[in-house]
């Protein structure tokens, strides 16, 4: 099982979770966070005083899938989320060693 | 009668402090009696009183005492929720709390003191035992202000003969709410809640009765003189922006101004106070005429006018400036041509009121930017950069600009700087004593943790998410 971690813009949050349903992903976690990466920050002026913001906004999401859906789930999200221009964000993949559905107590594959 | 022994006792200490301002009245008589080179020919006809009346009930204007309710509701609308929000949108989100706190806490202090002493040394005339440069205590704790239903009467104010009383009483109160509350910008996210109350009860009776008092009412020593203030540029605007600087002066700047992001928590908020403000200023400025008539009609028409061309002014200098024209300069540029237009609302032409604007919207641009810049003090929300400089700015506009159709008075630019001037120097030196004296009493400024806090914490124990 790997834990797919993705930093997109938010604007592309529909597509990439539309991406993903299609490929039957069941679940995932939305994270409203702010960043650094490539794209710079900007600055806001107010009444002549300006501050500059480092931070852009971003969004993460967190999805957990089959180790041989990996491929398939990373290329749907760079598909959804890509719009070729500085700031599109980053994957990164992990193992995952246990998943359990509280619920239930179902483990791993089945608690996916 | 236990009353009656009160106010004896209310008497003797007002001997006793009337005593120790011989000094300085003679000083401000001396000031007084200077000539100017015009006076205005505001003389009242022989008929129209000089003092509170009692009247029977056919006197009163439906039509005007409605509008005149209005106008009090309108204006109370501007300081809650309209100045809260628009304060309370620009500090940072740990002062959101504290800075509406102020506005509204100052609205109940002030209504209170207004009734104990406040109307009444403000606008008791001189025929009732005040002086050009204070009201007595004829009318502390509202007293006279009647209501008879048997006999059918009551009593008018002589500023307003077609109204209750009653109703031009709490008009006036309003004025003296938003007055100090507008100070609070001045000071934002540092100064102590005691303090705070301190300082507005003390300014509110020390500071904005006495100068009420000189403009407002007709034996008032500046009015005496011919100084124009048709709804309270000097009275309210410089009277609180001269304040504002004094405060920012004496706190000292914020902990971690020009290092730090002080980027407003919410400029939504903001709008939606400057639009209030916008709205309420009606009752501001057309209801300053104290009547449902045509100079009510030609002040709405100015203040609407002079508004939009200053809110415009200030969005087109920064966007030439600055690149971008900001959410925040419109408004700001909206609240500049309000307290601009506010003396000359009734005395000038919608026209005039497009000057008024224009000028007021670039001069209060640049006032609340690069000369606040320059100067290094912490105006934090512009209370003196807005309202004091467009406070001025339309003081002396007024001079110029009146017109004698509408107002049968002839202004004088010199007589309007006799207001401004004054205003200046009474508002900054008392404004100074009274904050020294707080400072050494209770002390002003929250600790520099508190600070980091946050006001709303530290000082409320409340907080928003």
């Amino acid at each position: 099982m790997k834990l797919i971690t993705a930093i997109i813009k938010p604007f592309k949050l529909d597509d990439v979770r539309t991406a993903l349903t299609a490929l039957g992903v069941s679940g995932m976690s939305v994270t409203e966070i702010k960043g650094f990466g490539r794209q710079r920050g900007h600055t806001e002026l107010y009444r002549g005083a300006e501050y500059a913001v480092d931070f852009a906004p971003k969004t993460r999401i967190e999805v957990a899938v089959r180790a041989e859906m990996l491929e398939q789930a990373v290329d749907a999200i760079i598909a959804a989320a890509k719009t070729g221009k500085v700031g599109d964000g980053k994957i990164f993949i992990s193992d995952l060693e246990r998943v359990i559905r509280i619920r239930t107590g179902e483990t791993d594959d089945a608690a996916l | 009668m236990r009353s009656d022994q009160n106010r004896d006792a209310f008497g003797r200490l007002w001997a006793l402090l009337a005593g120790r301002l011989c000094a300085v009245r003679a000083l401000l008589f001396l000031l007084a009696s200077i000539p100017t080179c015009a006076i205005a020919d505001d003389v009242a006809p022989a008929a129209v009183p000089t003092e509170p009346t009692i009247v029977s009930f056919d006197k009163i204007s439906a039509g005007d005492t409605a509008w005149m309710l209005t106008s009090s509701a309108l204006v109370l609308m501007m300081t809650i929720p309209g100045l809260a929000l628009f304060y309370g949108g620009m500090v940072r989100k740990k002062n959101v709390l504290a800075t509406l706190m102020q506005s509204f806490a100052i609205t109940c202090l002030v209504t209170i003191l207004w009734w104990v002493v406040g109307y009444s040394l403000a606008f008791t005339p001189g025929t009732a035992g005040s002086t050009p440069y204070i009201g007595g205590l004829a009318h502390w704790a509202m007293n006279g202000v009647v209501y008879r239903h048997d006999a059918m009467q009551l009593s008018v104010s002589h500023l307003g003969i077609t109204i209750p009383e009653t109703v031009y009483a709490m008009f006036q109160l309003t004025f003296a709410i938003i007055t100090p509350a507008l100070i609070c910008g001045a000071f934002a996210e540092r100064m102590k809640f005691s303090a705070m109350l301190w300082f507005m009860g003390l300014w509110s009776l020390l500071v904005y009765c006495p100068v009420a008092h000189w403009v407002w009412e007709p034996s008032g020593w500046l009015a005496q003189k011919g100084v124009l203030d048709f709804a309270g540029g000097t009275v309210v605007h410089i009277n609180a922006g001269i304040a504002g600087l004094a405060a920012a002066i004496m706190l000292g700047k914020r902990e971690g101004l020009g290092r730090e992001s002080m980027a407003p928590y919410n400029l939504t908020y903001t709008v939606i106070g400057a639009s209030l403000l916008w709205v309420g200023w009606f009752g501001f400025n057309a209801g300053s005429a104290v009547a449902a008539d045509g100079r009510a009609g030609m002040a709405f028409a100015a203040t609407q006018v002079a508004t939009a061309a200053a809110a415009l002014a200030w969005m087109f200098t920064e966007w030439v400036t600055r690149g971008k024209p900001s959410v925040l300069g419109i408004a700001s540029g909206a609240v500049a041509g309000l307290v601009a237009i506010t003396p000359a609302s009734g005395y000038v032409t919608p026209s005039a009121g497009v000057i008024i604007g224009l000028a007021a919207g670039v001069i209060c641009y640049f006032s609340s930017t690069s000369v606040k810049k320059a100067f290094g003090y912490d105006d934090s929300l512009d209370a003196f950069g807005v309202h004091c400089i467009g406070g001025i700015v339309g003081a002396l506009l007024t001079g110029v600009l009146v017109s004698k159709e509408i107002s049968g008075v002839d202004g004088s630019v010199l007589t309007q700087l006799w207001g401004v001037a004054t205003t200046l120097i009474y508002g900054f030196l008392m404004s100074l004593l009274i904050l020294k004296l707080i400072d050494v009493l209770v002390g002003l400024r929250v600790g520099a943790e508190e600070e980091r806090q946050g006001l709303d914490i530290t000082q409320h124990g409340e907080s928003i998410e």
